[in-house]
């Protein structure tokens, strides 16, 4: 389980903190399940939960390769003032950071990624292709996300050990909108490049700090991504009091 | 509307089955292991601390499943068998970057190839 956090101060709106809390269980070794419940807080607004999501991650191919795809599939139920920022879509701009938390519309939404990740020498190399659709007949709006990171050392050491570089990662990631089936492209949309360090602590814990930066005009000039996550192992079997 | 909610319900559905059916299809893993990676010599197997360095790797990213003292747990296997001591070091690494997946063995490619050496170097010292 994990918290997905992101902040950032719109220009013209107001600063907030949009969080999404995460439940993951890997149902089988090639097929895990998530469950996030999103919520945010606005200044000079308020603390709202904004709605759920529902994904699921499939690895169709049982061996190693070069190019390793996952599929994924998500069905979301949230406020349309929903800042989360879990992708980038279609023509989404620094202006729906401005999206007030009274906002009433609700969006129902059907998402499709298809990742592809890489491991080569100790990098790991992902990208996304992103296809989202709101089910109240809106288009279908793309986007993309890509990344890579590697941990600062390769060889494990010997001693136990909480901050050395074995347990910490470095990385870029990019990620944005590629327009909707109407109106493909980079026109009107938001792109963010944003450094990535990743904290292995032994016993399960992870925790995750991106700032973004954002790339154009229609981007948030600056927002800082944040995440802690807590592994509770075989917890079926511990249910089942193996 | 509705037809989008009965796709989204057929996708949550029916790929899982898809999947399964997938898993059905496949063998047991040593069969699957090619001739040239079975014959790969571990490069952490005279390294002073790899032994060390693979048990602790073993209790951060193992234990869990295995035992703490790599003796099984519920469906999981015992590592003190016959078939660790018997694969070569490169079938276990190999079987440690695919994972077998149908049997509920997670890959672990994410770990550096050099990390899976060394707990290839102490699946190798285990009784």
């Amino acid at each position: 389980m994990g918290v997905k956090s992101v902040t950032a101060s719109p220009k013209g709106g107001n600063a907030f903190l949009a969080n999404a809390l995460e439940f993951e269980y890997g149902v089988k070794a090639w097929w895990t399940s998530e469950l996030y419940l999103d919520s945010q807080s606005t200044a000079n607004e308020s603390s709202l939960f904004t709605g759920f999501r529902w994904e699921n991650r499939f690895r169709p191919l049982l061996r190693e390769h070069w190019i390793n795809p996952v599929l994924y599939f998500e069905f979301e139920n949230i406020n349309g003032a929903d800042k989360s920022l879990l992708e980038v879509v279609g023509h989404d701009t620094r202006e729906g950071f401005l999206e007030r938390n009274d906002r009433h519309e609700k969006k129902r939404e059907a998402e499709v990624k298809l990742i592809l990740s890489s491991n080569v020498k100790g990098w790991n190399i992902s990208e996304n292709m992103i296809a989202e659709k709101n089910l109240a007949g809106e288009p279908w709006e793309f986007g993309y996300a890509m990344g890579v990171s590697r941990p600062l050392a390769l060889i494990a050491s010997a001693k136990q050990c909480v901050f050395c570089r074995e347990n910490l990662s470095a990385g870029a990631e990019m990620y944005g909108g590629l327009g909707e089936r109407y109106s493909f492209g980079l026109r009107d949309t938001s792109h963010y490049l944003a450094p990535v360090v990743e904290w292995r602590v032994p016993g399960g814990t992870t925790f995750k700090f991106s700032p973004g930066f954002g790339l154009n005009d229609n981007s948030q000039p600056f927002l800082f991504r944040f995440g802690v996550s807590y592994e509770i192992d075989q917890i079926a079997s511990r249910l089942r009091g193996h | 509307m509705r037809g989008w909610r009965v796709a989204v319900l057929v996708v949550c559905v029916a790929l899982p089955a898809l999947a399964i059916s997938i898993e059905a299809g496949d063998g047991r893993w040593l069969a699957k292991v090619p001739t040239d990676v079975k014959q790969r010599t571990n490069p952490m197997a005279n390294e002073s601390n790899a032994m060390a360095a693979g048990a602790k790797l073993f209790q951060e990213n193992c234990a869990s499943c295995h035992g703490k003292r790599a003796e099984g747990r519920a469906k999981h296997p015992d590592l003190h068998s016959d078939r660790v001591r018997n694969a070569t070091p490169g079938e276990l690494e190999w079987l440690l970057k695919n994972g077998s997946l149908k049997n509920g063995m997670p890959s672990w490619s994410r770990l550096p190839e050099p990390q899976r050496w060394q707990l290839v170097t102490f699946l190798k010292s285990l009784d």
